[in-house]
């Protein structure tokens, strides 16, 4: 029994309850792992195997096991690093920048996308530390009381900014993603069977009632917490860039990257989303609650970020040949058209021309095509990296000492291993952890379901559910005024 | 009274049983028993308790014995040496000649260890200079590959033997030799050591010394009545070489260096340099140097020198050269020009070449040649060795005894030596190893090296110079030369033997001159026999004339057998040195390995790219080799470098490159150096380690920056181009825009200067630093993968043909493009390039950890402890002279071969003491020496007084022949360094880099070269 909006398109598709909605998310967290899923994991397992084996090698011998060389210090590693910690904007975006506007939408894909940018920062975290040369000394870039002759950390260094944006961002994501999973947590505590389930979750849940004061305490921690991340999402990136923008190295030393590489970080950010979420979609056959318009919506602001990419990619030529500068000009010249020609030309189709083709609605509403566009994304954003850092520095300066740089079998094993790592928390995220957020989807059926006693049937994709309301089984967890409406 | 009340501890005591008043009397109750009560009593039943038990203090003891670190023993002296005191260094000053070039050195030990050579300041030779090949030489005392005792051939195996039975056994076999007895061996300038030799050949008539050298000159000491002349550049206005590498490998670079470069420094006092014009096949450092430059074949040689004969004598035949570029004409003009002040030199072998090179330069009259007093650092004569060899193969040689030489391996017949030697009985080797040579004779009578010996030599006549021994004999080894008086049946020590020559020397109160000369290193005073002072009859030009017309003239290609500045003749001493095979040729700037050079022209004829593998052959015999496109070398001919191919020499020179010496002609018993090859592709390929990949400085004015000599003279202020910023207050200087604060500095600022118009990229500074600053070799595969560690490089640019004038006509693009090809025959500059220790350096803000940063007297410091390795620093510098520590250079097994000397307790003896080992992970770079600047400034402290300007000098500039490199405070107004500052600023100095305001502490003077203006007139 349902009433769709003649002027409202409806957030969550197939005419769910809000007990389906409990069912539905739940369903992957109570059944037996599915075929699929074990086939993912395992896959994802051997990549982590490849992790684990390239760090190996790194620690036991040292960074002479990459690529690098005198000239190029830095490539893989903090492309790598640069990359995922791209990704993980999309998910602070969604979940705090939405919130705050007030955009629906989001309930559906906010704590999947939250989920990605917590794994994405510690496969992002994982190359500061690795890419030193002494990582066992990591600390040390922390300021910290010691007894090493009053040491202190450079306050002038980007990389000590680095350290603090980069665990800031990461603590407030995990709290922000953690306050947000323990209504749904209660959820499935209370329905868990088995033994081991009840206490796991139980404890995770941290005695979650359900209480209208619980409800009040999560609302305002949750916005106070968006209100925290906002200018993360800012920040960091910003911060990220400034590793580059504060350097004397031509092509790096450019006042537009903090906007470049936050709109950047976006742009990745939500194409990686896209990514995962059509897999998630099918895997866990939840299409109904991340629908078409999800899709199209995030394609649209892939394409508004992936364009002003392009105009700061353009931007940086116009200003190079403005500036006069000799290095300048021919850093930028050298990009197009030297040695790493084709990593420019990568990058250019990947991420200024393919989104481009999100103006054409069949291409935002087709799934197929979204999936390939958003993995041409991903690819062009690591280009993009890897063409600011490795063709800046392998011709910089004196030509006496330039270089060109070719990555090692074990450079590819650490970035295909972090990328198992990435899957594998997320895997095991999916299975353990409820991938949709089941209270405020439920706050958003508000839109589609009402209580009429009639199916208008305007829209012949919303078919009236046979469902029967159950009466029973409701869990504590629920919204507040779940009696209403379950 | 109340019975006091009784208080108890326990029931036992209350029942005060016999078993409690025992246990009460002991302090301590007895411990549980042990062993768990199984009712049964069998004793060799280990209880589980006791299992436990033990384990556990099993583990715990084991814990802890591995958890401490190892001991190592240092052992005090018993009796303190008088001179030696713990962290205080000695030198010592001695002399390093091995079949290449002379120089005089001090040689600084650390508690009893030879750890460094410095130039020796008081010889009128090398006066404080040093080649690579010197700087490097420490190692050889250290070398793994040293033969370590005497042995005896036994089958196919030496075998350890005692220095009596090898004794006995040689002295029987000299006895009975039938036939010749040969000692063969390079150059020998000792005296005492020649009259070893004659007394050795006193008691075996039948001894015949010969000598020849690798790099013969042969033919040089044949045109000139078998004496080899002195050379002073220095007289020199106008200066023709046809050939000859002086400033590289050419008999005594070093001097020739020093000599050279006093007529092309050039100042406010004295703008006016001396012209070089250089003819040469393979672009030599000298070639580099030279102000015009021709590339001409090797066959053509002859006919430039007929040329310049037919030019200034007249009256030859006519030469083939074809003057295309008109640079002959000019050359000879000057030369005219300069008559008295004009030298021509030659580096070729053939006597008839050198022959109208000695009458041009007595036609022209020029003051630069001295026959009176001759140099000696070339004895070697080709014709008697190759009647040696033939001998040998006859059956007409009993005995054979070769010191420090190795022909099977370095002779171009070598193959005929191994033959011959085969029919020689006795065949003694006195070589410091088990080289080609040794490994073929049947006793090895290994020498000391030359820091634990005895010696005197005279490299020039009326010049002598002692050598000292500076440490005990590491090994069981034995001077060569008590060697040979031993055999002898001399019993004096080598010692004793040479203070009896010299007392004929010095005279006068001998042991008081003896002292001052062992002091100094060198003396005044002459130990050889006059030579005879020019050829008596005249120099018969006209048959050295129909030599040179009747000389094949070859159609196919050409080859030239070159020298490496690194690796030079390739003697065990220099081959087995990784610093050495690491360090790159100052002009190709390859490393560990030797290639065939061919010109652009060629390679793209013949579809070779760099790296593909060739085959090239001659006299029947071929090598395989890998092509090195080498601007400037002449069209139609390769160069190969001698000296690699070694099989026997030690582990870092086994298998490096190939030995092309086997395909050089001979030419009536005289070694040429050339000949005609044929090369075939193959189809393999084998990268060459380069150091610099990118050639050409791509019209980069801020990088480096060359002027000619006319605009110099013209003005001064406009051969540098200085960049500026607009500011509101109209352009400025970089530094004058900044948003730092400067630094104070009250004590000390130190700086360098460079003059680029000195340097001639020799390589010299290089091994210096890497000596004194313990810098890790790390293989031709890290160089291949750009990590070589080298905290100073010379960066070489080559000229090229498009600019940025074309950007108008020919667009940015195609020129960016075409300036990164170097012309066919490039004007080559050298750039010295160390840490510019700037003020606002852009290092220090980045790193996170404050690993590096500025000290109070303007030094950018890195603390190696501190450091956490994220090569942030190095990204940023601009000048890419931080290096990082990739691997753990010493421990890591893939080091082992080529970094050996950090490896085993016989290597890490050479390791300066004042500077760490950099751990792995650690960043690293130049560090303006500051050990030594830090012990010039407690000198002084200790006297209650400042340094004096010249007291604290780095590494580089120490080493420097040319003194290019100038080292000093910036505070001081007085110190060199300050006044050239002030002379300099604004006509010649520039820092690199400036527009980006790092403001270093580096200052390079501008080159200037003598291309367009006449040569003054003398």
């Amino acid at each position: 029994m349902q009433h769709v909006s003649p002027v409202r398109e409806p957030l969550v598709t197939g005419g769910k309850t809000y007990h389906d909605v409990t069912q539905d998310v739940c369903r992957q967290v109570e059944a037996a792992p599915n075929v699929r899923w074990m086939a993912a994991l395992s896959v994802a397992l051997v990549l982590l195997g490849v992790f684990f084996y390239s760090v190996y090698r790194t620690l036991w011998y040292g960074i002479g096991e990459w690529g690098l060389n005198k000239t190029v210090g830095w490539a893989w590693d903090i492309t790598n690093f640069v990359w995922w910690v791209g990704i993980g904007h999309a998910g602070t975006l969604i979940s705090a920048v939405l919130l705050l506007f007030r955009q629906k939408w989001r309930t559906s894909i906010n704590r999947a996308a939250e989920a990605m940018t917590i794994f994405a920062v510690i496969c992002a975290a994982m190359f500061p530390v690795l890419h030193m040369g002494r990582p066992w000394l990591a600390y040390w870039v922390f300021p910290f009381q010691n007894t090493f002759g009053s040491l202190w950390v450079n306050f002038n260094s980007p990389l000590l900014w680095d350290v603090f944006a980069i665990s800031t961002y990461f603590t407030v994501s995990l709290v922000f993603w953690y306050t947000g999973l323990v209504p749904d947590f209660a959820t499935i505590r209370d329905r868990a069977k088995g033994p081991i389930a009840k206490v796991a979750y139980s404890l995770l849940s941290m005695g979650w009632k359900g209480s209208a004061k619980h409800w009040s305490r999560y609302e305002t921690v949750s916005l106070i917490l968006a209100g925290v991340s906002t200018p993360l999402v800012l920040s960091v990136h910003t911060i990220v860039s400034m590793d580059f923008a504060t350097s004397v190295v031509p092509g790096w030393h450019t006042t537009i990257f903090p906007p470049y590489f936050v709109a950047g970080a976006i742009f990745s950010g939500f194409a990686m989303v896209l990514t995962l979420m059509l897999i998630t979609r099918v895997v866990f056959k939840l299409e109904d609650y991340i629908t078409i318009e999800h899709i199209a919506l995030m394609n649209k602001i892939m394409m508004v970020t992936g364009s002003i990419v392009g105009v700061a990619y353009i931007t940086e030529f116009f200003i190079a040949w403005y500036s006069q500068v000799e290095f300048e000009q021919y850093a930028f010249i050298n990009r197009a058209t030297g040695p790493y020609w084709w990593a420019y030309w990568s990058m250019m189709t990947c991420n200024v021309i393919t989104p481009q083709l999100v103006w054409i609605r069949r291409v935002r509403y087709s799934i197929p095509l979204t999936f390939i566009l958003s993995i041409i994304v991903n690819i062009g954003m690591w280009f993009e990296r890897f063409v600011i850092i490795v063709t800046s520095l392998h011709r910089d300066y004196l030509p006496s000492s330039w270089v060109m740089f070719s990555p090692t079998i074990i450079d590819i094993g650490i970035y295909v291993g972090t990328i198992g790592l990435f899957f594998t928390l997320f895997l095991l995220f999916a299975k353990f952890f409820p991938v949709i957020n089941m209270a405020e989807v439920k706050s958003v059926l508000k839109y589609t379901v009402d209580n009429g006693p009639t199916y208008t049937g305007h829209d012949p994709h919303h078919a009236p559910t046979t469902h029967q309301p159950s009466t029973h089984g409701v869990p504590a967890s629920a919204p507040v005024n779940y009696d209403k409406h379950d | 009274m109340q019975e006091s009340p009784k208080y108890w501890k326990g029931i036992e005591e209350l029942e005060n049983s016999p078993e409690f008043m025992k246990n009460a009397l002991t302090e301590f109750a007895d411990f549980l028993p042990v062993k768990e009560s199984h009712g049964a009593s069998d004793a060799t039943v280990a209880p589980r308790r006791d299992f436990l038990k033990l384990m556990g203090f099993g583990i715990a003891a084991a814990t802890l014995a591995s958890c401490e670190t190892p001991i190592r023993k240092a052992i005090p002296y018993l009796n303190k040496p008088e001179e030696v005191d713990p962290g205080i260094a000695n030198f010592y000053a001695s002399t390093f000649f091995i079949g290449q070039d002379y120089n005089s050195i001090l040689v600084k030990t650390r508690e009893g260890r030879p750890i460094k050579f410095e130039g020796n300041p008081e010889s009128p030779i090398t006066r404080g200079g040093l080649s690579a090949r010197a700087q490097a030489a420490v190692l050889s005392l250290y070398d793994g590959g040293r033969l370590q005792h005497f042995a005896i051939k036994k089958g196919n195996e030496h075998v350890k033997s005692d220095r009596d039975q090898v004794d006995q056994e040689v002295r029987a076999a000299l006895a009975s030799a039938t036939g010749k007895i040969a000692i063969v061996s390079p150059t020998i300038i000792s005296p005492s050591t020649k009259k070893v030799i004659a007394e050795f050949a006193a008691r075996f008539p039948s001894t015949e010394h010969v000598m020849y050298d690798v790099n013969s000159a042969s033919g040089l000491l044949q045109a000139n009545g078998g004496v080899l002349p002195s050379y002073d550049f220095s007289k020199a206005r106008t200066i023709v070489s046809v050939g000859a590498d002086f400033l590289g490998t050419w008999l005594s670079p070093v001097e020739y260096a020093q000599q050279y470069i006093t007529n092309r420094k050039v100042s406010s006092e004295k703008r006016e340099m001396s012209r070089h014009y250089q003819f040469e096949s393979a672009l030599t450092l000298t070639g580099s140097n030279a102000d015009v430059r021709v590339a001409v074949k090797p066959s053509m040689q002859g006919e430039v020198v007929l040329a310049l004969y037919n030019a200034i004598i007249g009256g030859g035949a006519a030469s083939s050269y074809n003057d295309e570029s008109k640079q002959l004409a000019k050359a000879v003009r000057d030369l005219k020009n300069a008559r008295g002040a004009a030298l021509v030199v030659a580096g070729s072998n053939d006597p008839a070449v050198q022959t109208l090179v000695a009458a041009i330069n007595q036609t022209l009259g020029s003051t630069a040649v001295d026959v009176a007093a001759p140099s000696m650092i070339r004895q070697g004569d080709d014709a008697r060795m190759a009647r040696l060899i033939r001998e040998m193969n006859a059956g007409q040689v009993g005995a054979v005894i070769f010191y420090h030489a190795n022909p099977a391996y370095d002779h171009p017949l070598a193959e005929q030596v191994v033959n011959g030697l085969k029919k020689v009985k006795t065949t003694i080797s006195l070589n410091d190893r088990l080289d080609e040579t040794g490994i073929l004779c049947t006793y090895a009578a290994p020498d000391h090296n030359f820091l634990e010996s005895w010696n005197d030599y005279e490299p020039k006549r009326g010049s002598l110079s002692l050598a000292q021994p500076v440490i005990t004999p590491l090994f069981a080894t034995r001077q060569a030369q008590d060697s040979l008086l031993a055999w002898a049946g001399n019993p004096t020590t080598y010692y004793n033997y040479l203070r009896n020559q010299w007392k004929g020397v010095l005279g006068g109160n001998f042991q008081k001159a003896w002292d001052t000369a062992v002091h100094d290193g060198v003396a005044v005073g002459t130990a050889s026999p006059a030579p005879v002072a020019r050829v008596a009859a005249p120099l018969d030009v006209n048959a050295a004339i129909s030599a040179i017309k009747s000389a094949p003239k070859p159609s196919g290609i050409e080859l030239t057998i070159y020298e490496k500045v690194g690796i030079g003749n390739g003697a065990n001493i220099y081959a087995n040195n990784p610093w050495l095979q690491e360090l790159p040729d100052p002009v190709s700037k390859a490393t560990w390995g030797n290639y065939v050079a061919v010109s652009r022209k060629m390679a793209v004829e013949r579809k070779w790219e760099q790296g593909d593998v060739v085959e090239v052959s001659a006299n029947g015999k071929s090598i395989q080799l890998p092509v090195l496109i080498q601007p400037g070398q002449a069209d139609g001919a390769v160069s190969i470098a001698l000296g690699y191919g070694r099989t026997n020499a030690g582990k870092v020179a086994n298998g490096v490159g190939a030995n092309v010496l086997p395909l050089a002609s001979m030419r009536n018993d005289g070694i040429l150096y050339t000949n005609v090859v044929n090369i075939k592709e193959t189809e393999a390929k084998s990268p060459i380690a380069q150091t610099q990949t990118h050639h050409t400085i791509m019209d980069r004015k801020a990088v480096v920056q060359e002027a000619s000599l006319a605009d110099y003279i013209k003005d001064p202020k406009d051969v540098t181009e200085y960049e500026t910023i607009s500011t509101p207050e109209g352009p400025q200087k970089p530094n004058k825009v900044s948003l730092w604060q400067d630094y104070e500095y009250k004590n000390h600022h130190w700086g360098m200067v460079i003059d680029l118009n000195s340097c001639i990229g020799c390589g010299s500074c290089v091994i210096g630093c890497q000596v004194e600053n313990n810098v890790a070799v790390v293989g031709k595969q890290e160089v291949l993968n750009r990590r070589e560690m080298h905290w100073m490089r010379i960066d070489r640019y080559y000229s090229s043909d498009a600019h940025k004038e074309d950007f108008e006509t020919k667009g940015k693009l195609d020129t960016y493009e075409a300036m990164e090809h170097p012309s066919d025959n490039p004007k080559v500059i050298f750039q010295p390039m160390l840490c510019q220790h700037c003020n606002h350096a852009p290092c220090e803000t980045v790193c996170p950890v404050l690993a590096t940063t500025h000290s109070s007297e303007g030094l950018n410091q890195m603390t190696y402890n501190r450091c956490v390795g994220t090569r942030y620093c190095a990204n940023n510098c601009p000048y890419k002279v931080r290096r990082f520590n990739w691997f753990s250079y010493y421990s890591n097994e893939k080091f082992e071969t080529v970094n050996g000397h950090m490896f085993t307790d016989l290597g890490r003896m050479v390791l300066n003491p004042d500077v760490t080992v950099r751990a792995r992970g650690v960043m690293e770079k130049c560090s303006f020496c500051v050990q030594r600047i830090q012990l010039g400034k407690l000198e002084a402290k200790k006297q209650k007084r400042r340094p004096q300007d010249g007291e604290v000098v780095s590494a580089c500039a120490q080493s420097c022949p040319t003194q290019a490199i100038v080292f000093g405070d910036m505070r001081d107004p007085n110190s060199r360094i300050s006044q050239i500052m002030r002379r300099e600023d604004g006509e010649r100095a520039f820092h690199v880099l400036d527009t980006i305001n790092t403001q270093p502490n580096i200052t390079y003077l501008t080159k200037i070269r003598n291309t367009e203006a006449e040569v003054r007139n003398a």
